[in-house]
């Protein structure tokens, strides 16, 4: 085997190697998590984030305008600290409401972003007054329960007031 | 009494023997570290090697990808459909690819393939007193035969792992879409809002990189070290063999376990 054609074949190898590097991170990954330069900071409390996670996506109308930054724990109003990186090419404005929703029944979970009617636009920094936490199942569950059991002696005495 | 304190001696031996090979090991590999120079100044020796250890390498790495592909998306769907969620097939198939079975069965294959060849190739030239005759002639054996090798060998690994990849998710598309009907636009779609950029595509290239440090440098210190008999350099060889699979297995768990801990 001489030089050129070593070299020839070591050049597809390389290059097919790169092409599928370019293809795991094009086709196969994402590479299009929102920059820290192209992006605003925004807070908003949450009396209870669920199973929300750092990283998890920010939706508005079902499209994905950020990601979860960072999640604390508020000591003072005993409430979750979201923040969360919205993309800069959109704006929002200061009465939008955040609230934590589900994909499917069992997806993961994510911030839905509602736009309010105010002319005022969100900067960075701004925290959201108007949010919703998410739903806990048990809680639900537990709710649906309470008012099964409410409802039971109540409709009994409705009938009974018929009667 | 005699043979207690003989299997004693015995064991006392083997580790004395055992560190002394590992310490040998650590030398060897920084000498061909230090010595690297020629493989970068005369870059045409360590484009010989990737011919031999990489373009060589590329038929059983892609024909193997795209059988894992299409296995796991095969064994995937038969679960997934029992859960009515067929379409996260393809983040099934991309993320055990790119995270776990492209760089660590790359390596493997890369080690039988690539990593016996090397070891018997040296120890050939240890037993025919090439190496010898190299030293007499003042050329450097460590800088002129080892550290092309091992460069080639680092080179080669990312590139087999991606393509062993890119292999097994289009297998895994032939066989999901193409073959079984999981809708097109939800297999990628899927697979691009799942797999990230840095937490997986740029974990498993870290890792083939570090499987081919290890596989590389193991099988040239094998060669290099092996008895210079026929059989000497039939036993290095399978050495190699063993020795590379569980070191990638090991190094693997251990990367895993930094790599993904804080992943949900």
């Amino acid at each position: 085997m001489n030089r050129a054609m070593l070299d020839l074949w070591v050049g597809i190898f390389v290059v097919a190697g790169i092409g599928a590097l370019m293809f795991l991170a094009l086709k196969v990954g994402s590479m299009n998590t929102v920059d820290a330069k192209e992006s605003y900071q925004v807070t908003a409390l949450f009396e209870n984030i669920g199973g929300l996670k750092a990283r998890a996506p920010v939706k508005s109308a079902g499209v994905v305008v950020g990601r979860v930054s960072s999640i604390s724990f508020d000591d003072k109003t005993y409430e979750a600290e979201v923040t969360f990186s919205l993309d800069k090419r959109y704006s929002f404005p200061t009465d939008t409401t955040a609230s934590i929703l589900t994909s499917g029944l069992l997806g993961e979970q994510y911030i839905g972003l509602e736009a309010g009617g105010e002319s005022v636009k969100l900067k960075n920094g701004d925290r959201l007054k108007l949010t919703q936490s998410a739903v806990v199942l048990e809680n639900l569950i537990g709710q649906f329960l309470y008012s099964k059991a409410q409802e039971g002696p109540q409709q009994e005495g409705t009938t009974n007031e018929v009667q | 009494m005699s043979t207690i304190v003989r299997s004693i001696a015995g064991i006392g031996r083997r580790t004395l023997e055992g560190i002394s090979r590992m310490g040998y090991a650590t030398r060897f590999f920084i000498a061909a570290l230090m010595r690297s120079g020629t493989a970068f100044r005369r870059f045409g020796l360590t484009i010989r090697e990737i011919y031999f250890s990489g373009v060589l390498s590329l038929i059983i790495i892609l024909v193997s990808g795209l059988f894992v592909g299409m296995v796991l998306a095969l064994q995937g769907y038969e679960t997934l459909q029992t859960y009515g969620s067929e379409e996260v097939l393809g983040v099934l198939v991309a993320l055990s690819l790119v995270r776990e079975l492209g760089p660590v069965v790359a390596a493997l294959l890369f080690a039988s393939r690539a990593g016996s060849a090397i070891t018997a190739e040296i120890g050939l030239m240890k037993a025919t007193e090439q190496l010898a005759a190299m030293e007499m002639m003042a050329v450097d054996p460590v800088a002129r035969v080892v550290a092309p090798r091992f460069w080639a060998g680092v080179i080669s690994m990312p590139l087999l792992a991606a393509l062993f990849s890119a292999m097994g998710i289009l297998g895994g598309y032939l066989v999901g879409v193409v073959l079984i009907g999981v809708d097109e636009g939800s297999f990628w779609s899927q697979m691009q809002a799942k797999v990230d950029f840095e937490e997986d595509i740029l974990n498993g290239v870290i890792k083939s990189v570090v499987f081919g440090i290890a596989v590389t440098a193991i099988a040239l210190f094998e060669g290099y070290d092996a008895p210079p008999t026929a059989e000497g350099v039939s036993g290095a060889t399978t050495r190699t063999v063993v020795t590379s699979s569980l070191a990638i297995l090991a190094l693997d768990f251990v990367l895993t376990a930094f790599m993904f801990r804080g992943i949900s």
